[in-house]
């Protein structure tokens, strides 16, 4: 008996990694396919980018300055090292000497090292002062970490969205072809204008994140109950890639940062686009939804932000992540099923509030999903009105 | 003179012992067992980023073989292996009997076996094995963690109470059981390395315990000590554990530069250059290894003046092991030197652990760390400075006192084609991480744009490869001590050191009268 449950664990253990066959197939489907992509990428790139903004380039000129203070230390070091190994070989006749001290020496590679090391702290604290003065900016921007995406919020105006991966699950699963901007692509990207100081305030919900965006030299960590404040200056127009730089869990590898200079007039439209959005949306919550219209978005809400756990089909990933087919809470009373996504759980922190994430329209189209899929059959629906009067009612 | 304290029969000569060279044995072999299962996660991890896309595992369980991948490479491999020649060798050093406290000893290394079964059994276990890297920064090692975190946390415990009861035997025979004669400064270097690692475990490994155990409250009890919500910091983890961390990392180097110090000047045939100024250099390693914890941290948003300390600070520690490796390369100068299996390790440690000082140099830039901070240019520096810096040295140390172990040389060729392997697969392996880290691929994620893939799939044949040529050393290891050709005495052309006054193999018991020190 106990023994049985020994082997169940072995097996499980093994079943994590996938047949051969199947990994096989995958792998070499995978290798065919690298001809799709070897014209857009630029592959084999081999340094750090020198980025868009003037923090970039000094940061990028202070790295080759550096590393080229130790490919001259190393030449050195290497010179003498390799001369010795050629010339000083018993197989060449050579004789050992004896001596085995010198301070001059020993003086001299001390203060050498220290000299050079000084003239690199000056440019290097020069450029850190600066990365630090985080005074006024034109623009502030709240960016805050989720498991496992990004939160933008426009300080000063209500603008707020949310911004995650929207690279295809076949192309991860090796299904179609990977497109150029594989893993590194999301639904909505973060804008902002050229040619200002934006200020970010960057902050965590859940576990630490790290923001990082390579072409603007910034990365600083998303620590929950701390706020950080870094800044760009963004010279050129252009979209801008990053990813997550704090390991966040199983998703980290897939929530990638993307970032849209655009000139302060097209700026502007966007701005104003994104908060008439933003208006139709509050809207959006009076009115009254069908059965379909509810299960069709409940649908997409779902796949984007729920399947990251509770997986397309519903079942979960047990005991980590539990499955809402057939679970008590999706197929018992609406008020408890309510309760959890707009509260979050009590004992598990990973199922977290998403009030704040979803508008009442997603949350009401979720549940109507839940409640009517991979064979729960409730027959009922939530409004979003209905979400809201939860809300009011100390729901929150 | 022993005749009737020979080793004990069969299992319980090994369950029992209080034998240094038993002992040394154990945790030597231990420690192989361990590199292995360590590197087949490795090979797990590397498969999986042979090329883009998700293959062979998923994101949860390729989290789980990096964490298991770094906490046994650290503290199942690299340190026990030390602990292992501190235990064969100090006291043929310094002319001791046994190590100070040898019931101590058994001790300190069987509990190790309990460690990490139980660390590795949590692989077995609903929910997974620690999927929060190895360096677990709480919340996700905390509220967010599997339920297994309570198997690490003890685990920890126990490697933590191994490595402080080790430490504490190497202080108290270093320091009591020395031949008359054989003053401090006289010591083989190895020695004092080892002195000066025992005080830093001494003082880290409690630093350890104690952060662990915060996360035990955390967890079970109810504290938030790094929970932002209950009035925690999580920052405050971070700082405890690289307080522990940085140290650390130390730890794993300081014991192969003793080694190096003892291979170079063997085949150089010409004493160790600066020899007092190598103990200084290490001291100072040791000082200043407690001021630069925070620029593991540079990104976390401490204050201006903290980041300019902690980049200062790094900055200085290039210094005292710069002097170490000026010292090595002075010690080969006009030599007379032949290129051994030991001596071609040694070599390979120089200059590829300098490549590792230099990236270790590049990331002391705060401003440019900014850059570097959790990529791949992270993983190829420290991998630099433990592949062939830790592991090297310690493969080093057996192919140059294996026939003083044993009794037997191993076999040239083979110990050369192992070195090549070796030399060939880990350059391939590490250096073009470098480039994926400098082209913006992060550290840690189980999938990645084509953009990274040919530096990727270079990466993962190399780790193959390197993996293979370990196969090589096991076999000629094996293969010397069954039936090696007898070594002389000295072994090597005139070492310097006790341990080569020896017969080969060297007895059970050696030195039970002091030697004479000249
Ligand atoms: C980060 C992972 C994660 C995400 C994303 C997530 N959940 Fe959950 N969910 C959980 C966990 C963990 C639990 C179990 C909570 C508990 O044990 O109390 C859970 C529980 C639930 C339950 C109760 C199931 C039961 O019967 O126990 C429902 C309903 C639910 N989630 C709905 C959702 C919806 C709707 C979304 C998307 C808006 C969502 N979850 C997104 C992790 C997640
Ligand atoms: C010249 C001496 C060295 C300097 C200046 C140096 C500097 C640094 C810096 C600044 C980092 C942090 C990088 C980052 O995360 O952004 C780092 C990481 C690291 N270093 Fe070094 N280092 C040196 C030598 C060593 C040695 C000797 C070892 C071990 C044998 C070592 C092991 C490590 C490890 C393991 C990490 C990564 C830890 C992690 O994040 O998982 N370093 N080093
Ligand atoms: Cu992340
Ligand atoms: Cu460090």
């Amino acid at each position: 008996m106990q023994f049985c449950m020994l082997l169940n664990r072995v097996s499980g253990f093994f079943q994590r990694i996938k047949k051969p066959t199947t990994w096989s197939l995958a792998l070499l489907f995978t290798l065919l396919s690298q001809q799709s992509f070897s014209v857009d990428v630029d592959r084999w790139q081999y340094n750090m980018t020198e980025g868009v903004t003037p923090v970039s380039r000094d940061v990028y000129g202070l790295h080759m300055d550096i590393f080229w203070w130790c490919v001259a230390i190393a030449v050195v070091v290497f010179g003498v090292m390799f001369y010795t190994m050629i010339v000083h070989r018993k197989a060449n006749g050579a004789k050992a000497s004896n001596f085995h001290e010198s301070t001059l020496l020993e003086i001299i590679w001390t203060v050498v090292p220290f000299v050079i090391l000084i003239i690199m702290a000056v440019p290097a604290t020069k450029s850190l002062i600066n990365i630090y003065d985080h005074k006024e900016g034109d623009m502030d921007i709240l960016i805050t970490g989720y498991q496992w995406k990004w939160k933008y919020d426009y300080i000063g105006s209500d603008v707020s969205y949310f911004s995650s991966l929207s690279t295809p699950q076949n192309q991860i699963r090796n299904m179609s072809t990977k497109g150029v901007n594989y893993l590194l692509e999301v639904d909505e990207p973060l804008v902002i204008p050229i040619k200002k100081k934006i200020r970010f305030l960057i902050t965590a919900n859940d576990v630490i994140h790290s923001w990082w965006v390579p072409d603007f030299a910034v990365k600083r960590d998303a620590i929950p109950g701390y706020i950080n404040e870094t800044w760009a200056f963004v010279d050129e127009p252009g979209t801008y890639r990053g990813q997550c730089a704090e390991l966040c869990g199983k998703n980290h590898g897939f929530m990638p940062i993307v970032v849209e200079a655009l000139p302060q007039a097209e700026y502007d439209t966007w701005l104003a686009a994104k908060q008439a959005e933003t208006l139709k949306l509050q809207e959006l919550t009076n009115q009254t939804f069908t059965f379909d219209e509810l299960y069709t978005q409940g649908e997409t809400v779902y796949n984007n932000v729920c399947a990251a756990c509770h997986q397309v089909n519903g079942e979960g990933i047990p005991p980590m992540f539990p499955s809402i087919a057939g679970s008590k809470i999706a197929t018992g009373a609406i008020n408890g099923h309510l309760d959890i996504i707009v509260n979050g759980s009590k004992n598990n922190p990973a199922m977290r509030s998403f009030s704040g994430e979803l508008s009442e329209v997603d949350i009401a189209a979720v549940i109507t999903y839940q409640r009517n899929s991979w064979g729960n059959n409730m027959g009922d629906s939530v409004q979003p009105i209905d979400i809201l009067r939860f809300k009011e009612s100390g729901g929150e | 003179m022993s005749a009737h304290h020979g080793p004990a029969k069969g299992i319980t000569r090994w369950l029992y012992t209080t034998n240094h060279k038993d002992i040394g044995t154990l945790y030597l072999w231990f420690s192989f067992a361990m590199f292995l299962l360590g590197g087949a996660f490795a090979l797990v991890i590397r498969a999986e980023l042979f090329e883009p896309g998700l293959q062979i595992i998923e994101p949860e369980f390729f989290n789980q073989m990096t964490t298991m991948h770094g906490l046994i490479m650290v503290f199942g491999a690299v340190m026990p292996a030390f602990v292992g020649l501190a235990n064969w060798m100090i006291p043929l050093m310094i002319g001791a009997p046994d190590m100070a406290l040898p019931r101590m000893n058994n001790w300190s290394f069987w509990i190790l076996p309990f460690a990490f079964t139980m660390l590795t059994s949590t692989l077995f276990m609903d929910g997974g094995a620690p999927n929060f890297g190895w360096t677990f920064y709480a919340p996700l090692s905390t509220t967010y963690a599997p339920p297994s975190v309570t198997f690490f946390i003890f685990a920890v415990h126990i490697m933590g109470a191994s490595s402080i009861m080790g430490s504490i035997n190497i202080i108290a025979t270093i320091l009591n059981l020395r031949a008359p004669g054989m003053t401090l400064m006289k010591m083989p270097l190895f020695v004092w390395t080892w002195l000066i690692t025992a005080y830093l475990l001494i003082a880290v490994m409690p630093v350890l315990a104690g952060v662990v155990t915060m996360m035990l409250m955390d967890i079970h009890f109810s504290t938030s000590f790094f929970d932002a919500a209950g009035g925690g910091d999580p920052v405050l983890f971070q700082h405890v554990f690289w307080f522990f961390g940085h140290p650390e990392v130390y730890i794993m180097i300081l014991p192969a530069f003793g080694v190096i110090s003892a291979i170079i000047p063997t085949f150089a045939r010409k004493p160790l250059f600066g020899y007092a100024s190598m103990v200084y250099a290490t001291s100072s390693i040791a000082f200043l290894s407690f001021i630069v914890w925070a620029h593991h941290m540079f990104t976390v948003g401490m204050p201006v003046a903290g980041e300019l300390f902690f980049m200062y600070a790094t900055m200085l520690i290039a210094v005292p092991t710069g002097v170490k490796v000026f010292n090595w390369v002075t010690t080969m100068f006009r030599g007379s030197i032949t290129f051994e299996t030991p001596m071609l390790f040694s070599v390979a440690f120089v200059i590829l652990f300098t490549i590792g000082g230099f990236s270790g140099l590049m990331l002391a830039i705060a401003p440019a760390d900014f850059q570097y901070h959790d990529t791949y240019f992270v993983v190829a520096h420290f991998h630099y400075v433990l592949v062939p810096g830790a592991i090297f040295s310690i493969i080093a140390a057996v192919y140059y006192w294996l026939p003083k172990w044993c009794g037997n040389m191993y076999n040239e060729t083979m110990g050369k084609a192992h070195f090549w392997t070796a030399f060939v697969g880990l350059n391939l392996t590490f250096f073009p991480m470098h480039f994926s880290g400098l082209a913006g691929m992060p550290r840690r994620i189980p999938d990645y744009n084509m953009m990274f893939a040919d530096w990727n799939m270079l990466s993962s044949i190399g780790a193959f490869f390197f993996g293979a040529s370990q196969l090589l050393f096991l076999f000629n290891v094996i293969a010397t001590i069954r039936n090696g050709r007898k070594a002389s005495d000295q072994v090597w052309e005139n070492p310097e050191g006790l341990e080569w006054t020896l017969p080969s193999p060297a007895p059970y018991h050696t030195f039970t009268a002091p030697p004479k020190i000249g």
